[in-house]
Order: structure tokens, then C-alpha cells, then sequence
């Protein structure tokens, strides 16, 4: 009963609804399609193939040593003779992780904040906008910098929380090799907490645009209270920029993330990153030119392939081209 | 205009201060310290050493004196790794690198982006136009550190043009001054290419062409300039990006800037230098943010910055 009205006009206008129209005119965008069938294929690949493979992506053979592409190695070994291909779906489980988690985390941090500053207005508002500004002049990614760099290691407060946490699930928790996994969950934390204050812009925007109308003064007259109006009323309503910045920040965290892995603050040996993959491979770009070549590409179609996406998304849900 | 100038660039003051402060917080609270070694000193021989560094005092004292030394002599302190060096000094070698290719990088960038955004517009949905976009969106996905080793690969170990590494000759800046130009250069081509997109259609075009001007002028005089205006608003930030991915550049093309000192520093828990170094970033990026701003309202006398 405290559903908005528009909802329900628009189930009866068939076929004409926002999201019908953005999927048509998404299924059009060519370049858009085939980058989602691209990504869903190499996450599929990136998920599957770890499980199934016959050479560990930690499994070394000093004997096979740095071999190029072969039948056995596809995309050759590193100088440990670990396969390449491997490490690289390995690699591409924690870069599609991150781009998830981290922007699931900007996402609930971003949303929330730029919906209750929108709703609230006034001093509110004022405050919670004044915060984002001046976060928006500081130097975060000098931050993120630091912070991995000082706070990611064994001897904090942050590090005995998670132990303590997997100790749960897992007997030995002084376990060492928690440690790998911490700095990349670190990352991850970091990541999301840096990159919401756009999201929080956008959401405000859209929630003052919304706020006046009267399917909002309808569920006010039937008793809704704040936190349902701002989460079940006016956030679905903004949801088209929403979806559309979400799309856009996965590929910028997974950069991130592989721009920190390739300073040596993000993810470790034995574990693999996209990042790390070119950091370490360009070590010994004269000799082995395949370790950089084909983490490098992965990286760079997946960021590609992304940002396609986001701006087909971006042409399929702006309300300025809807009903042309 | 003046007074708004003078207003941006005090507001700068107060978040500089935050980084000074938080940068100071966070390196007293990590684990480890700048002398610790394998085998640790013996505890006289440390006492002494944090005396000489005045670590031994407590934080608040500390922290008072590192300010106060900023604001009245305008030290960064000693660096604790390099022993008997300034941190004023270490910054005052490094930095005119950094920002010799941060600038080289930024022109290129513009030279590169605009007439690319320009072709897009002009010429839009021809194939002239999707050539250019998918260049740009090419440009925008691969990151500097994939972009970096594949074109020295290239042109260095394989065609022999162009030297691997080092900062000597102009040949030494081509292949790091591309790579750092290239993701910026493809962000103006979009921006570009939307600006005028935006104004090409509106009235004011549609008058400069009805007094008879030429194609060319109304493009490159009229439309140009409403185009721009994004692209300003992306400069600021885009040249905070430049800065902190030359980074990498710096790292791959082994250049004697100062980026290399925000990791090596952090890593060896040196605090003056790490501080200086983040303080420096800080105020670079928080000047040309001020500075687009202050051109944004030059450029369009709209804009209503006055808040």
C-alpha cells in the first residue's frame, strides 16, 4: 500500500517503462553487449579454472624454470616456474574481487550518506556536503598510500581483528599465511572507504530532485517513516545514475588495486594479482616479455571492457535521450 | 574576482593543515620505527639517536615543534635514512624532476586530447568520430604501468629508438612523457568532444554562423571555448592523477623523482621525509584545484563560485 504511484502507472503503460527502454536500447549498444558477454566469459574463466587446472598457481618447478607459451603452459611459466596462466586467473579472482567488494562498500557508504544529507536538507545537509568537499581536496590516493603501506602489516589492531575473526572458522589462527590475505582484504576496506564521495554527490542530487514530489508527499500522508522514505521510496527511484557510477567504479578500484599491488603495497607472493603480475613481470621484460604481455592485456581489456559498459548503461538509462 | 582568488586559495590552509596533522597521527601510529634494524642498538646507543631526532620527547611536543619549524623556518626536519640531510633538500633535487615531467605530461596531453575531441564533435558519428573515441576509451583502460613496459619493449629493446630508462636527453623524456600523457590526453578528448557537443547545437553557434563567420572560427573561437570548460574542471584532478601516477613512471623508467620517496620512505619509516613528501603531493594537488576553479571562472562568467 505505500508503494509509489508511478510504479503502478507504469505497469500499465507496457513496454515504456524506464528499465524496458534502457534494456532495448542497451541490447542495441553493440559495443556494450559484447563487452558484458567478455567480462561474464573471463570471470567465468577466472572462477573456474583455478578449481579444474593441472598446475597450481603456487606450484614451482626451478627445473622448468621461465618457459614462453607452450601446449602444457598456454601462456608459459615464470622464472619459478609457476604457470602463467594460472597466476593469471588466480590474479583475476582477487582483481574482480576487489572491483566487487570495494564498490559494494562505496556503494552502501556513498548511497546512505548522499540519501540522508538529500532528504534532510538544510543544516544536515550543509555539513554532511561541507565533509565531502574537503574530502574531495585531499589527497586520498597519497593515503591509501600510506595507510596500506604503514597499517596492512602483522603488528595491528587491524590485523588481530581479522585473525580473530577467520580464527573462528579456521582452529590455527596464528597462522601466517593469514597475512597475504589480510593486506589484500586491507586494500579492499580502503578502497571502498575512498572511493563513495562521488556516489554520495550524485544520490543527493537525484534525492533533492525527488524529494517534492508527490509520490514522496503520498507515502509522508500514509505515515512512512524517514529511513523507509529515503531507502525504499527515493533511493529506487534514483537508481539509473546510481547503477551507471556503480559500473564506472569497479573498474576504478580494480585499477587501484593493481596500481598498488604494482608498488608492492597491495597483494603478495605466493598469491598473484593482475598488478603484481606486471610489476614483477617487468622486472625481466627483456628476457620473458610474456609475463608482462598477458597480465597486461588482461588487465587492460577487462578495464576496457567496463568502461564500455558503463558508458552504454550511462546512454541507456539518461533520462535527457529517454522516450527520443 | 580578486577577492574570490584570494578567498580559494585560504581555503586551503585549513585542509592542509588536516594532511599535516593526519599524515603526522598515522606515521606515529604504525608499527615499527626508522631505527630498527636486524639487531637492535644497544638502548643507549638508541637513546641517542632518537635524542639527536628529538624523538624522545613526547608526541604532542614533537608535533608542536614539527609545525611550528614549518610555519616559522619553513624545515621539514632531517631525514632520518639519509643521515645529515634535510628533508627541504632530499624534495628540492627531486621535485623539479617530478614536476618537469608532470608538465611535459600535461601539455602533451592537451596537445593530444583536444584536436582528438575536436575531430569527435565536428565530425560526429562518422567513422572519423568512433576511430577517435575508441582511441580514447583505449587510452583511458590501459593503465600507465601496463602501457609503460609494452612501448619500451617496443621501441627500446626491439627497434632500438629510444633509450630504456634514465632522465638525460630528450630522448630519455619521449617514451615516459607519452606514457604519462596518454590515459590524461584520452580523458580532454571525451571532455572535449561532450563540451562541444553541448554547445555546438545552441543558439550562440547558430548566430556566429548567420553573421557569415567561417567554419573554422566559429569551431576553434566559439564553440571551442564553451567545450573547454569541462575539460578545465578535469585539469585539476587530472593533474593530481599525473602526479601520483608518475609514480610508476618514475619507478619503470628509473627517474630521480620524488615519487620513488613516498614508497622507499614509507617502507623505511623515515617520518619527516614521509610527511614532507605527502605534504608537498598535498599542496600541489590542493593549488591546482584552486587554480582550475579560479579559471573556471574566468572562462565562463556564469558560474557562480561565490558560496
Amino acid at each position: 500500500m505505500s508503494k509509489p504511484l508511478e510504479f503502478e502507472v507504469d505497469a500499465h503503460e507496457k513496454g515504456s517503462s524506464l528499465w524496458r527502454d534502457a534494456w532495448r536500447r542497451l541490447k542495441k549498444n553493440r559495443v556494450a553487449v559484447v563487452s558484458a558477454v567478455v567480462l561474464i566469459f573471463s570471470l567465468l574463466v577466472c572462477i573456474v579454472h583455478p578449481m579444474v587446472t593441472a598446475h597450481p598457481y603456487d606450484k614451482s618447478s626451478l627445473a622448468t624454470g621461465a618457459q614462453g607459451p607452450s601446449w602444457q603452459h598456454w601462456l608459459g611459466t615464470d622464472d619459478h616456474g609457476r604457470d602463467l596462466l594460472s597466476r593469471l586467473t588466480f590474479g583475476g579472482r582477487i582483481s574482480f574481487a576487489v572491483g566487487i567488494i570495494a564498490t559494494a562498500i562505496s556503494f552502501v557508504i556513498g548511497v546512505s550518506w548522499g540519501g540522508v544529507a538529500g532528504y534532510f536538507g538544510g543544516r544536515v545537509d550543509a555539513v554532511m556536503m561541507r565533509i565531502v568537499d574537503v574530502l574531495y581536496t585531499f589527497p586520498l590516493l597519497i593515503f591509501v598510500i600510506l595507510v596500506t603501506a604503514f597499517f596492512a602489516n602483522e603488528n595491528t589492531v587491524f590485523y588481530s581483528m581479522f585473525v580473530s575473526i577467520l580464527g573462528v572458522l579456521y582452529s590455527d589462527s596464528a597462522d601466517p599465511k593469514y597475512l597475504p590475505m589480510f593486506k589484500i582484504f586491507f586494500v579492499f576496506a580502503t578502497l571502498g572507504a575512498m572511493s563513495w564521495l562521488t556516489m554520495a554527490r550524485i544520490v543527493r542530487g537525484q534525492v533533492i530532485a525527488l524529494r517534492g514530489q508527490l509520490f514522496v508527499e503520498a507515502a509522508v500522508s500514509v505515515g512512512v517513516g524517514h529511513a523507509r522514505l529515503i531507502f525504499r521510496h527515493l533511493i529506487p527511484n534514483a537508481l539509473g545514475p546510481i547503477i551507471v557510477y556503480t559500473t564506472l567504479t569497479i573498474p576504478e578500484v580494480m585499477l587501484t588495486e593493481a596500481f598498488l599491488s604494482f608498488l608492492g603495497l597491495g597483494t603478495q607472493e605466493p598469491l598473484s594479482s593482475w598488478g603484481q603480475l606486471v610489476a614483477t613481470g617487468s622486472e625481466s621484460l627483456d628476457l620473458y616479455p610474456w609475463l608482462v604481455v598477458f597480465p597486461g592485456l588482461a588487465l587492460a581489456i577487462t578495464l576496457f571492457c567496463f568502461n564500455f559498459l558503463g558508458d552504454g548503461l550511462r546512454d541507456a538509462l539518461d533520462p535527457r535521450v529517454r522516450k527520443d | 574576482m580578486t577577492v574570490f582568488a584570494i578567498r580559494r586559495f585560504l581555503s586551503i590552509i585549513p585542509t592542509l593543515f588536516l594532511v599535516a596533522t593526519m599524515v603526522f597521527v598515522f606515521i606515529r601510529f604504525a608499527p615499527g620505527g626508522p631505527f630498527d634494524t636486524e639487531r637492535a642498538y644497544p638502548p643507549e646507543v638508541m637513546r641517542n639517536i632518537e635524542k639527536q631526532y628529538n624523538l624522545d620527547q613526547p608526541v604532542l611536543v614533537q608535533y608542536k615543534n614539527w609545525l611550528g619549524n614549518i610555519v616559522t623556518k619553513g624545515s621539514l626536519g632531517n631525514s632520518t635514512k639519509y643521515a645529515n640531510r634535510t628533508v627541504e633538500e632530499l624534495i628540492g633535487i627531486t621535485l623539479p624532476v617530478s614536476m618537469k615531467l608532470g608538465a611535459l605530461g600535461m601539455l602533451a596531453a592537451l596537445a593530444l586530447g583536444i584536436p582528438l575531441g575536436i575531430i569527435g564533435a565536428v565530425r560526429q558519428n562518422t567513422w572519423k568520430d568512433s576511430l577517435a573515441m575508441a582511441a580514447a576509451m583505449l587510452g583511458i583502460s590501459v593503465p600507465r604501468f601496463v602501457l609503460a613496459p609494452l612501448l619500451v619493449l617496443v621501441f627500446s629493446l626491439k627497434l632500438y629508438w629510444l633509450p630504456v630508462a634514465r632522465w638525460e636527453t630528450w630522448r630519455h623524456a619521449v617514451l615516459p612523457v607519452f606514457c604519462a600523457a596518454l590515459p590524461m590526453a584520452a580523458y580532454i578528448a571525451r571532455l572535449t568532444r561532450a563540451g562541444m557537443l553541448e554547445v555546438i547545437h545552441s543558439d550562440f553557434i547558430r548566430t556566429a554562423r548567420a553573421k557569415g563567420l567561417s567554419e573554422r572560427l566559429v569551431i576553434l573561437r566559439h564553440a571551442l571555448r564553451g567545450g573547454m570548460l569541462p575539460v578545465v574542471s578535469f585539469v585539476g584532478p587530472g593533474f593530481a592523477g599525473l602526479l601520483v601516477g608518475s609514480l610508476v613512471i618514475e619507478k619503470i623508467f628509473d627517474i630521480p623523482g620524488m615519487g620513488r620517496y613516498l614508497v622507499e620512505a614509507v617502507q623505511n619509516r623515515d617520518y619527516n621525509l614521509v610527511a614532507g613528501v605527502a605534504l608537498v603531493y598535498g599542496s600541489l594537488l590542493m593549488v591546482s584545484n584552486a587554480l582550475v576553479d579560479i579559471a573556471y571562472k574566468l572562462l565562463d562568467p556564469r558560474v557562480e563560485l561565490d558560496r
